[in-house]
């Protein structure tokens, strides 16, 4: 039986679609059986991020109801053979599934996949209680900003109250500069105020948007930062004790930074 | 039986009669001489039109029981219509209000939590969450959210934190937003309370300047 994680924000924008494409990748990569399940219906993006999008044919809504099999509507990767994706609808809203409905498909695909990767669309609605309904734990995304951090402590607190397991933390998109002149908020404050557990920090990396458009998860670019926290979350998913990421550049790191702009 | 003291006494007032019964003696007594003085000694008013009656308790201290037994000896004289019974609340009722109860957790954004009575709140309230009382509210870790003392427009309620620093506070039906209305503050526990229809923040120490009936610990 495998493990259904939902990645959940709350706020959009925050980069939910990204860090599932991207943790589902890193655990593909590390020999993992994995679906990624998009349930943002009729706002569907990870079969973009993921460059599958022209490969669809059946999506979330024909499988609940009932237009095709389960296997018929999942999407094999182009990179892995033991990863797949289950695509929302784009024609419809999210109404059109129920909880139920959703966390049926969800537990079907528990018996094949040891991991299932849930994108949660933004919002505290319809379209968050259909993602949530099958999760067995979740990932909550943020990012250093006041507004991602309030809508994540409101979205920890409804995962508090469901049947889901006490969530983890990505904080997304950290710039160390900024943080480090005070400009952005830092780890240790978003800690204080949402008193979950941190499952990795990703810093700003521009090759993340790069790879998106190219419809490749960054983190099958090894000289990618975002690349490297992705499989490191990856690896502490799989029970791997990985230290933090450091993200304040030492001297010794600068030949590295000079590699990364092409001046090595 | 007869009844020498004077523990109730009936007034005639424009449009009927007020019960003036005596708070100080045993509530037994008082029982008694209110029902010699229908059946017996004051026969003479009691008997003819309607008339509306008052009855007033003085500061006694009684239960729904007791106005019940004082009722239930007027309205066996047919031709008194009981219009008000005016008495201090039950005991009961009123330490439960004064405890202080204890709740601990974390309140995050969107969540409410109400109390009825004063508070004592072991956890954070975050930003976005909200803390209402009809009483005091005291928070052992931060306060970031809203909070609310006295909704019921108690102004003498009061708000401490380990770290007050709330997105607004609110003591009756006064509203105050920190921090330009506060100033800057040295960061220790403090609370918040209302002088004049005025939010004021003070150190948790100089508590006692304002509630002057605290046990206050002078040392040994």
């Amino acid at each position: 039986m495998g493990e259904a994680i939902v990645v959940t924000s709350g706020k959009g924008g925050v980069g939910k679609t990204t860090t599932t494409a991207n943790i589902g990748t890193a655990l593909a990569l590390q020999g993992k059986k994995v679906c990624l399940v998009d349930t943002d219906i009729g706002l569907r993006n990870l079969d973009v991020v993921m460059g599958l999008e022209n490969r669809i044919i059946y999506d979330l809504v024909d499988v609940a109801e009932g237009r095709c099999r389960l296997n018929q509507a999942l999407v094999k990767d182009k990179r892995f053979d033991e990863l797949y994706m289950l695509p929302a609808a784009q024609t419809k809203d999210k109404t059109s599934v129920t909880p139920e409905q959703v966390r049926d498909i969800i537990l079907e695909l528990k018996k094949e996949y040891e991991y299932i990767l849930i994108d949660c669309p933004a919002g505290i609605e319809h379209g968050f209680r259909n993602a949530i309904s099958g999760a067995d734990k979740a990932i909550v995304v943020t990012t250093p900003e006041h507004a991602a951090v309030r809508d994540a402590d409101r979205i920890i607190g409804l995962l508090e109250q469901s049947h889901v397991e006490s969530p983890k933390l990505v904080v997304n998109r950290i710039r160390p500069g900024l943080v480090k002149s005070g400009d952005m908020l830092d780890i240790e404050d978003i800690l204080q105020v949402l008193n979950i557990d941190l499952i990795g920090i990703v810093p700003d990396d521009e090759l993340v948007i790069k790879a998106a458009n190219s419809g490749e998860p960054t983190v099958m670019n090894p000289d990618s930062a975002a690349a490297i926290a992705y499989r490191n979350i990856a690896r502490r998913i799989l029970g791997d004790a990985v230290p933090l990421m450091q993200l304040d550049r030492k001297p010794g790191a600068f030949s590295k930074l000079k590699k990364f702009f092409g001046m090595g | 039986m007869t009844v020498k003291s004077k523990h109730v006494r009936i007034k005639g007032i424009k449009d009927g009669l007020v019960f003036l019964l005596d708070d100080k003696c045993p509530f037994e007594d008082l029982l008694s001489e209110l029902r010699y003085k229908l059946e017996h000694s004051h026969q003479n008013i009691l008997t003819g039109p309607i008339v509306h009656v008052d009855i007033k308790l003085g500061s006694r201290i009684v239960t729904e029981e007791d106005k019940e037994a004082v009722l239930e000896i007027l309205k066996s004289q047919g031709n008194l219509l009981i219009r008000s019974i005016d008495a201090l609340e039950a005991p009961g009722s009123k330490e439960n209000d004064e405890a202080l109860f204890l709740m601990s957790g974390m309140l995050r954004s969107g969540q409410v939590l109400h109390h009825q009575g004063n508070l004592l709140f072991l956890g954070d309230v975050n930003p976005g969450g909200t803390i209402t009382c009809s009483g005091d509210i005291y928070i052992l870790g931060a306060l970031r959210g809203m909070a609310h003392a006295g909704v019921e427009g108690n102004e003498e309620a009061i708000i401490a934190a380990s770290l007050l620093s709330p997105t607004q506070l609110r003591i009756a039906d006064i509203i105050s937003r920190p921090p330009d209305e506060w100033g800057t503050r040295e960061s220790s526990m403090e609370f918040a309370y209302l002088t004049n229809g005025a939010m004021q923040i003070d150190k948790i120490h100089n508590i006692v300047k304002l509630r002057q009936g605290l046990n206050v610990f002078k040392g040994v």
